[in-house]
């Protein structure tokens, strides 16, 4: 399996740009580059509070749409509406989690995450559908629904789902019974993260295991050689990983409220749709190498915010690196495509 | 014929080539490695001017390679590459082209969504008027009889067409020498004529022509002299006319025997029952077009019915109807339940080049399973398949893009016989491999057919269907009709004679 191994020179040759770039960024910029890289380094991993409260809380909604784009990439289905497919997932959990607050934390919590991936996976079906009866090009109608979705929340919250007060943008918080249960005592990290890790492992079984999972990645590295040669339904096998990836991004937009932000407001998300795409692609769309690339991200997030206040870096800079890696592996990918040829 | 160095014509060379020599093209001793692969090992190349000039050789004899250093888009390892006598270094297409030559590739390299006279200006500098370069183009097909449009978009044009604008794109920038490699692999036996005679008439006129095929009875029929590469190296340049396909079988596979030879097929058995039967059966193209007219065939066990036609005729679709790939627009269709299909296009119909071997062999159940997947049977599977059907590759682990063309067909061929199936569509089969892999495929098929199967084969070329086939069916223009299995039958239903 001589390429496979390529691929993941490409992933560490992508690495080692990024360390590259961080460094010519901060020495170009004229900043103190090792106060500021103790900063990312402190603000990732330096303490209890870091690892527990900033990176690893910052990567569970990126594990939840990393997991979302790839297996949607894996088929083959070009959904970059992750960042539409989370926030309306996190409106549904809401304004659903309002509604349940009083009842049974069993009964009421799987509801409302169901109502977060019911509603990603509504939105994505909207693209799905305006592909398969249309051909419109999802690459164009998921990235269209993200502002759609986005302008949604902040209807939302000035309207039907606003604090009685009406003076603020945001919902009331989420009564107890509706959010996810910290895992460790006095830390923010919560229940969703672990969700997120079974689903990772449930994703890749799903995948390497099944006959349906098969069928996904057949369909998604030969579409032509599934249908013809396996006489696969390649359009309605990329339809439901469509709507499957949605439900995972809804999902990761419920877990977020549930867990950690408690209601909703506008800039809920940072853009997690977005770094989902560098997420799953640094991994080569493997579920289990998605929980990696998820956890480097939200280091390198909480980093870049520590950085930022202890430093005086802009915090932009995580997301310049995000687009040097989604740069870096595509133009490695195709280097790679150009010599075999 | 031919031999000695006819003056250059005004028609085809450009005035800085008047030198008079007898060499249009030589390469000698040239070698060229490609990592740990050895592609060529001291291949050598004469080609008189004026004359057209056969390269033969296996699938990988370096064939391709040797006309890519020609050609100036690779740099020889070793050896030297002399043009009108003068040694070379090309570093470049461009360098080539400027000296005199061009070259038309296997694989069309014209864009599909410019018309015919765009695709020809692409390589030309300074500005581009579309009426100056459509009547330079229209002047250029004239003189050279290559009748093409040149406002059609070339996406609108078949094969044939698309040949003649490589041709003329090759032309248009003074070549001289021309080098076509396996021009004749995408033709149609009336577009070969066709290219043949186009190719005799360019040669009598002082140009000279370089061809690059592995069919035989083609190489002896049109060329003058004949070159056989094996394993890289040069085995044998001779004039065609003293060569028997004999002799050139034994220099192309280096063994005096080259396999079993293809019997002519005998039915020994009575007609089994009916497997497949298609009644006023329509269809229709992925754009809607109506490609198949009421279409009737009934295919029984045991026997092999071999169907012809020309690109365009509804083939294609009449074989997906047949393999149950395709759902008729009208009429009745009865399919048994097992079918093995061998799609034309194997690198992209039949196997998906980054999985492995077991997964490709997978791909044949994958709509109709559930559940988990057994990887370890699947795998102990296919390596069964594998050494069944003669398939070399280092393991089932193996990625089926590492496979050359020829074990990819008997992989895939093993696949679809593997659940030895009521029907087998074989599409073209055959297609870019080698005598031994050709041979074999057919074999395997005589097989399936002899174990009970009812085989349908479609084959661009009679001289693979004929002698195999128990009955023949010919469609044209969206009409089947079956027709004697007899050579004048059949190439006349193929161009419409009743």
């Amino acid at each position: 399996m001589r390429r496979a191994d390529e691929r993941w020179a490409v992933t560490a040759a992508t690495l080692l740009v990024i360390v590259a770039a961080v460094a010519a960024i901060l020495i170009a910029g004229g900043y103190d580059t090792s106060r500021a890289l103790a900063a990312l380094w402190n603000g990732a991993f330096g303490s209890p509070y870091a690892v527990l409260s900033a990176t690893l809380v910052r990567a569970t909604p990126l594990l939840f749409v990393g997991l979302a784009v790839g297996l949607a990439f894996r088929a083959g289905v070009l959904n970059i509406g992750a960042e539409g497919q989370l926030l309306v997932g996190a409106t549904s959990a809401v304004a659903v989690g309002l509604l349940l607050g009083g009842l049974p934390r069993p009964l009421a919590l799987p509801v409302v995450l169901i109502a977060g991936a019911a509603a990603g996976s509504a939105w994505a079906g909207v693209a799905a559908w305006l592909r398969q009866r249309f051909g419109v090009l999802e690459v164009i109608s998921t990235l269209m629904l993200n502002f759609v979705a986005s302008y949604l929340v902040s209807w939302a919250v000035r309207g039907p789902l606003q604090e009685p007060t009406h003076v603020y943008p945001q919902t009331v918080e989420l009564a107890d019974a509706v959010r996810l249960p910290a895992l460790i005592a006095g830390h923010r990290l919560h229940l969703g993260f672990v969700l997120g890790l079974a689903l990772a492992a449930a994703l890749w079984w799903f995948l390497m295991q099944t006959a349906a999972g098969f069928r996904v990645r057949a369909v998604g590295a030969g579409e032509r050689a599934a249908r013809s040669a396996g006489g696969i339904n390649a359009s309605r096998t990329a339809g439901l990983v469509f709507i499957a990836s949605g439900a995972l991004a809804g999902l990761g937009g419920a877990s977020e409220v549930t867990g950690v932000t408690f209601s909703l407001y506008e800039g809920i998300s940072p853009g997690y749709g977005y770094s989902a795409i560098a997420v799953a692609l640094l991994a080569r769309l493997h579920p289990l190498a998605i929980v990696g690339t998820a956890l480097l991200f939200g280091a390198l997030e909480s980093g870049a915010a520590a950085m930022q206040r202890d430093a005086n870096v802009p915090s932009v800079l995580a997301t310049v690196i995000e687009a040097l890696v989604v740069l870096g592996v595509l133009a490695l990918d195709r280097a790679r495509a150009g010599r075999k040829s | 014929m031919a031999g000695h160095a006819r003056g250059c014509s005004v028609e085809f060379c450009g005035g800085a080539h008047r030198i008079v020599s007898d060499t249009a093209l030589a390469l000698r001793a040239i070698d060229k490695r490609f990592g740990v692969t050895t592609a060529l090992a001291g291949a050598s190349l004469t080609v008189r001017r004026g004359t057209l000039h056969a390269v033969l050789g296996e699938n990988g004899a370096g064939k391709t390679t040797l006309m890519r250093i020609a050609f100036g888009m690779l740099r020889p390892d070793a050896g030297t590459v002399t043009i009108e006598d003068k040694p070379v270094v090309l570093a470049s297409s461009a360098d080539a082209m400027r000296r005199g030559l061009g070259m038309v590739h296997q694989h069309f390299t014209l864009v599909p969504a410019m018309t015919t006279a765009e695709n020809i200006a692409l390589g030309g500098h300074g500005m581009l008027r579309a009426r100056d370069v459509a009547a330079r183009v229209r002047a250029l097909a004239g003189r050279t009889g290559l009748a093409v449009d040149p406002d059609a978009r070339v996406s609108t044009l078949g094969v044939g067409a698309q040949q003649r604008v490589e041709i003329l794109k090759a032309l248009a920038g003074n070549a001289h020498t021309l080098i076509l490699d396996e021009p004749t692999a995408v033709l149609t036996p009336g577009e070969t004529e066709e290219l043949f005679g186009w190719l005799r008439h360019f040669v009598a006129d002082g140009g000279t022509v370089v061809l690059v095929t592995h069919k035989l009875q083609e190489a002896l029929s049109i060329a003058d002299d004949v070159t056989v590469l094996r394993r890289g190296a040069h085995v044998l340049t001779e004039p065609a006319a003293g060569l028997e396909v004999d002799d050139l079988v034994r220099s192309l596979t280096g063994e005096d025997s080259h396999g079993q030879p293809l019997r002519t097929r005998v039915l020994t058995a009575a007609r089994g029952s009916s497997v497949v039967r298609l009644v006023d059966a329509c269809a229709r193209d992925a754009r809607g077009v109506v490609r198949v007219q009421s279409a009737t065939i009934e295919c029984f066990a045991g026997e092999i019915v071999g169907i012809a036609g020309i690109e365009g005729s509804g083939v294609h679709e009449l074989l997906r109807l047949l393999a149950g790939r395709l759902t008729p627009s009208a009429g009745s269709v009865v399919l048994p339940s097992t079918i093995g299909f061998v799609p034309e296009d194997r690198q992209r119909d039949a196997l998906i080049e980054e999985f492995s071997l077991t997964e490709n062999f997978c791909l044949r159940s994958a709509a109709t399973r559930t559940g988990r997947i057994s990887w370890p049977a699947i795998e102990k599977q296919t390596g069964v398949v594998m050494r069944a059907h003669d398939v070399r590759a280092p393991s089932p682990a193996t990625l089926a893009g590492a496979l050359s063309g020829g074990n990819q067909q008997k992989f895939i061929l093993g696949r679809e016989l593997d659940a030895r199936p009521a029907l087998v569509v074989a599409e073209n089969p055959v297609r870019g491999l080698d005598h031994l892999a050709t041979a074999q495929v057919l074999r395997e098929l005589q097989h399936a057919a002899d174990a009970g199967s009812a085989v349908v084969l479609y084959s661009g070329d009679l001289d693979e269907l004929l002698p195999v086939g128990d009955r023949m069916f010919v469609m044209f223009a969206g009409r089947l009709r079956e027709v004697p299995v007899t050579r004048s039958a059949v190439a006349g239903a193929l161009v419409g004679a009743s």
